[in-house]
């Protein structure tokens, strides 16, 4: 973002190539995306670099689901619209933690051939999480292909659920990089036949040879850190108002 | 100065180099050999016999004209000597800083025979320092001859190309994959040993003085293609390095606290993660850090480790330790002598004739030791050093938390996507002529690390020279591909 930023990697959501734009969606969680919420129109980036690692292969499978969740909606969205252009029955079940949260779902429709939402709290669609449908499916059809992206817990329940089914399940891998050249070796991934350099390789991996555990434990390693900058950020950064208040209670 | 007789030169003893202390400098990033003051730099290259035939320039892999700019200084003329320097060595700030002269020119200097040679690197130093105070030298560029270059990659290969690309006068374009150029010399090599400021300046002056564009953020083999280069440029050089981590194959490599040395000294010095959270990426250490290997990027990742444990970060703090682990002895290491002494004053313990075989877990996704086998010297091998082998039963675990591995480097290979007809060897690295540079694909030259494997900068940047000399003669239509 500025001179002493960091790298953060981050999905594409979809793309203009006449207007020449980029769409991309995230959340505030850290420091670095608390300051990216801040910036205005016009404002620039120091650096962006992309798009890296290997595109989504594309081809007609017969029926295939799209799962996303949280912000993974976003990057789900592009590869559900090409598999239907491609001929694909899509069938896409997107989730949220609560319907605020929920996005794009009009698009991920007007894409879709069947759609279904889920809310962990119920607070719209289905109160599950998007593995209860998901095998509610599989159990009863014929699928052949399945692509996920949303949180890393989500995709390992995800893994797990199509797993006994046997069907081929793609998951998009956003773990913690620094160059996204191949360089550091930071954002590597264990997989059954060894580990694997997400930002080169990646991000699309088969779900079933994804050793979960350590990919969840390598995601919280610089945690603490990332802790202490966003509270710092905060601190800095607390609204006139919120300043003001807190002076009129004292 | 007064002529000396010789007897009396002979008699000058060779001038230390100023540094910070040990116990201050291991708790910052500055740098650690403070440089010659002009008086020591006059006395010391009264030291140089001025040879006739002078074999310290058979050991430079640029050819610099040492016994002349030696004398330039003796003589206290500064500009002289920059001008002597300069037309060899575009990088002279640079290159006294990080090469390893003691097996290079100033292990053939006849002094050295009976004494200690003339300290060349540190006098070059104070040469590259004068300049970029003084700025006395400056390039020009030829008669333009409206031949377009691409250069990519912007370490020591890739500037010293661009730069004599320029002088020849043919408009230079450079590409970087990373946001800032200087390839190893901005992400590897630490502050402490050589400052951003110097290589910003040199490669600022150059390309300003050139004309040369430096497109950052630019992925050959991602965002853009060997073979697109070669339809807009009428030749391309390939100076990607040789950038691709390695890790022993040994179990537990993937627990959090195990990296590569690469990405270690990629948070520190690139990002300036020892300045979080002032600077937004975060760098960890741990309370016992072992460093696999006893290169310079060995050195490099031992003594940033020491300072962030003096700085209190990770787990670091008061009792912390900073280990190298080679599985050879003393006497084959790899690194520049001045770093491994300096490693040494700075408290990192040398672990020699130890192989590490097991990263064990702490059962909460860290490092609770590493498993690690002791080694005896064998047979010479290939590279004639003594085979380490394994002493049977001579297991033992070493209690650590944090393990970074600086066992070498391969180069790249996502630069060579649709780039048909460009051979490499097995290992990855570039097939290329060694005088010229020219690869197997027509229009295309490379030189550096990514056609040697991991070297040094001083014969990167002569590669790079030798490209430029054949790319020009090629791009006049003296020579045909
Ligand atoms: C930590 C460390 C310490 C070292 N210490 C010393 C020392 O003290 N003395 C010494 O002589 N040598 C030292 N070396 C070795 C020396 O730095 C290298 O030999 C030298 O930098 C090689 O130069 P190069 O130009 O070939 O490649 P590099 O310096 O590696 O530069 C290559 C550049 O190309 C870029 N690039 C790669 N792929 C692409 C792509 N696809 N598209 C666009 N750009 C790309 C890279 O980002 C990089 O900037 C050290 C190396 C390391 C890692
Ligand atoms: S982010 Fe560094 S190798 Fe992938």
């Amino acid at each position: 973002m500025h001179e002493n930023g960091e790298r953060i990697p981050l999905t594409i959501a979809d793309y203009d190539r006449k207007a020449g734009t980029l769409t991309m969606i995230f959340q505030e969680v850290g420091k670095s995306t608390l300051e990216m919420a801040t910036m205005k129109v016009g404002d620039e980036f120091k650096t962006i670099v992309g798009p890296l690692g290997h595109p989504t292969e594309v081809e007609n499978f017969g029926t295939i689901i799209c799962v996303g969740g949280g912000v993974g909606i976003a990057p789900v969205y592009p590869i559900a619209r090409e598999l239907k252009e491609a001929g694909n029955h899509v069938i896409s079940i997107i989730g949220a933690r609560t319907k605020d949260l929920l996005l794009w779902e009009d698009k991920m429709r007007a894409v879709s051939d069947e759609l279904i939402v889920t809310t962990d709290d119920g607070s719209y669609g289905r109160k599950d999480l998007v593995t209860v449908p998901l095998k509610e499916i599989l159990e009863t059809r014929k699928v052949a292909k399945i692509w996920a992206i949303g949180p890393a817990i989500m995709m390992k329940f995800v893994s797990a659920t199509t797993e006994p089914f046997k069907v081929p399940t793609i998951v998009s891998l956003n773990t913690i990089m620094i160059d996204g050249t191949g360089m550091c070796g930071g954002c590597r991934v264990l997989m059954e036949d060894g580990a694997k350099f997400v930002c080169v390789d990646g991000p699309e991996f088969d779900a079933h040879k994804v050793d979960w555990n350590n990919l969840l434990s390598r995601m919280t390693f610089y945690r603490d850190q990332e802790q202490a900058a966003t509270a710092r950020w905060k601190e800095s950064h607390k609204c006139n108002l919120d300043r003001a208040v807190a002076e009129g209670v004292k | 100065m007064a002529e000396l007789s010789k007897k009396d030169r002979m008699k000058i003893p060779r001038q230390d180099m100023p540094v910070q202390e040990p116990d201050a400098r291991v708790r910052n990033f500055t740098e650690v050999a403070l440089g010659f003051s002009k008086e020591m730099a006059q006395l010391e290259a009264q030291r140089c016999l001025q040879c006739k035939d002078a074999s310290c320039m058979e050991g430079c892999p640029v050819e610099v004209p040492i016994p002349d700019f030696v004398g330039a200084v003796r003589d206290g003329d500064m500009a002289k000597a920059v001008q002597i320097m300069k037309s060899k060595n575009n990088l002279p700030a640079i290159c006294g800083r990080v090469c390893p002269q003691e097996v290079q020119c100033e292990s053939r200097c006849i002094l050295g025979k009976k004494g200690e040679a003339v300290a060349i690197g540190r006098i070059e130093r104070f040469v590259g320092d004068y300049e970029l105070a003084n700025k006395t030298y400056a390039v020009k560029k030829g008669a333009p001859t409206g031949k377009k270059v691409a250069v990519v990659g912007t370490g020591p290969a890739g500037l010293t190309c661009a730069v004599d690309m320029g002088i020849y006068g043919h408009d230079v374009t450079m590409f970087e994959s990373l946001h800032t150029p200087g390839g190893v010399l901005v992400y590897g090599i630490p502050e402490f040993r050589l400052p951003k400021a110097v290589i910003g300046a040199e490669i600022e002056n150059a390309a300003n003085a050139l004309g040369i564009k430096i497109n950052s953020s630019h992925i050959v083999g991602r965002t853009l293609f060997i073979d697109e280069l070669l339809s807009e440029y009428d030749a391309v050089f390939l100076g990607t390095g040789a950038g691709l981590p390695m890790f022993s194959p040994i179990p537990g490599i993937n627990l959090n606290g195990v990296m590569s040395a690469n990405e270690f000294l990629t948070r520190v010095n690139l990002m300036k993660g020892y300045l979080f959270p002032e600077f937004d990426t975060p760098v960890w250490v741990g309370k016992k850090v072992a460093v696999i290997g006893a290169g310079n990027v060995a050195m490099d990742s031992a003594r940033c480790a020491a300072r962030l444990q003096s700085l209190g970060m990770g787990n670091g703090g008061p009792g912390s330790e900073v280990h190298i682990v080679y599985r050879r002895s003393s006497e084959e290491v790899p690194a520049r002598r001045e770093e491994v002494h300096h490693a040494q004053e700075e408290g990192v313990i040398f672990d020699f004739l130890t192989n590490p075989i097991e990263i064990l877990g702490d059962g909460k996704g860290g490092i609770s030791a590493m498993r690690c086998i002791k080694m005896e010297l064998g047979e010479p091998d290939q590279s004639g050093r003594r085979r380490p082998v394994p002493i049977e039963g001579s297991e033992f675990d070493m209690e650590v938390d944090q393990v970074v591995f600086a066992l070498g480097t391969n180069p790249n290979p996502i630069v060579f996507v649709n780039a048909e007809g460009l051979e490499r060897k097995r290992q990855g690295t570039v097939v290329a002529n060694q005088e010229t540079g020219r690869t197997t694909l027509k229009g295309v030259w490379a030189g550096g690390d990514v056609v040697t494997g991991a070297a040094t900068v001083i014969s990167a940047m002569g590669a790079g020279k030798r490209a430029a000399a054949d790319m020009n003669e090629y791009l006049k239509g003296k020579t045909a591909w």
